[in-house]
């Protein structure tokens, strides 16, 4: 049978991520997507450290290792310096994670998009800090367990809205993305390389020690998260925005909130809510 | 524009890492092995797809797991839909 995704590996085993990490699937998926005339700019994240420490590294392609809040100017910096050096072929991806694009990367973030600097810029979402031992961030939800977030009740606050902060920015090529749709999101990557001008990926990662999940049920968990309505999987080119997988029939939320341990403490009254609120944002 | 060099691997101010990390054996994390059941395996390849270690290779017809790094993690048995990956714990593989 052929493969329905590209062969070729640019990430290597005997990466340092934990065991059922699906931030390394969305990687060998980039990296899929992107082909070998890629490089990388990591800013403090999960990637940083299980990227291997020098001399050694997971990754076939030249990786920069930058400061949480410079990402995306760092990669802007990359891609200048090899256009002077004549090479226009070569993409830039920046990859952070949730904290450092929805929180602390931020500004970098908006001043590239706001320029249209010609980069990829890619957010793996696995929804807190989870690096330095699961700190709310602001693509927590609202009512998980975090480290910082104890207790009854969990992170107070909603999940930031970063992809209208992002689409806010008129930018030419923007799309969504979980690994249990591998297709769906290798194709993404390839259709941003085509694209000039500054691109989002926003990945929901599951991240087993710190969603409280078997490492087992990682792609399931990515699944469910489409199934369910909680993530919807798009892409805005143009300003013209697509779905692309449309679900049906949504299963319920609890299917996917049961799977995790840091909605335990979630009272059938907060789950009866976050289910209206995913109903009304379909029905919208 | 003025020309500029690419620095020699040399110059001190470029750390490069010029190894894989596949020097780490990281199947010594594993407390449970997956494995193929040949006669029942379909071919369809989910496992290779869905691995996070990307060790699961391809052949012309039942991948094979590289043990050197499989963690264990169990996506495969979750995911393959004949369900013909065994999981049982180290020991008494």
């Amino acid at each position: 049978m052929k493969p329905s995704i590209a062969e070729e590996e640019l990430m290597s085993p005997g990466h340092l991520a934990c065991q059922g990490c699906s931030a390394t699937i969305s990687m060998r998926y980039a990296l899929k997507g992107l082909g070998r005339e890629t490089a990388v700019v990591l800013p403090a994240c999960c990637w940083t450290v299980l990227a291997g420490p020098a001399p050694r590294s997971a990754l076939g392609v030249p990786v920069l290792h930058t400061a949480f809040a410079s990402a995306a100017a760092a990669a802007c910096g990359v891609k200048a310096g090899l256009l002077a050096r004549g090479d226009s072929r070569t993409q830039v991806m920046a990859w952070a994670g949730d904290g450092g694009t929805f929180d602390i990367g931020l500004q970098a973030l908006s001043g590239a998009a706001d320029r249209d600097e010609d980069i990829l810029y890619v957010c793996y979402d696995n929804e807190a800090y989870m690096n330095t031992g699961i700190q709310r961030s602001g693509g927590t939800p609202q009512g998980a367990w975090t480290m910082t977030t104890p207790g009854q009740g969990g992170s107070r606050r909603p999940k930031k809205d970063l992809d209208a902060i992002v689409l806010a920015h008129h930018i030419p090529y923007f799309a969504t993305a979980t690994p249990a749709y591998a297709e769906d999101m290798v194709r993404k990557f390839q259709k941003a390389r085509s694209i000039k001008g500054f691109r989002f990926i926003h990945v929901l990662s599951p991240c087993p020690p710190g969603w409280k999940s078997e490492p087992a049920d990682s792609i399931k968990l990515s699944r469910l998260a489409v199934q369910t309505g909680l993530f919807r999987l798009y892409e805005v080119e143009g300003g013209r925005s697509r779905l692309n997988v449309p679900v049906a029939k949504r299963k319920p939320v609890g299917e996917y909130l049961r799977l995790q341990g840091r909605f335990r403490a979630m009272t059938p009254q907060e789950e009866a809510r976050l289910q209206r609120r995913v109903d009304e944002a379909w029905s919208a | 524009m003025p020309e500029l060099e690419a620095p020699a691997p040399s110059d001190p101010r470029v750390i490069v890492s010029g190894r894989s990390t596949a020097e780490n054996l990281t199947g010594n994390w594993r407390t449970l092995r997956p494995s193929i059941d040949a006669a029942r395996c379909t071919g369809c390849l989910i496992c290779w797809k869905y691995c996070p270690e990307a060790c699961v290779a391809l052949t012309e017809k039942v991948p094979v797991i590289d043990y050197s790094y499989c963690k264990g993690c169990g996506i495969c048995v979750e995911e393959c839909p004949t369900r013909c990956i065994g999981f049982a714990p180290e020991e008494a593989a």
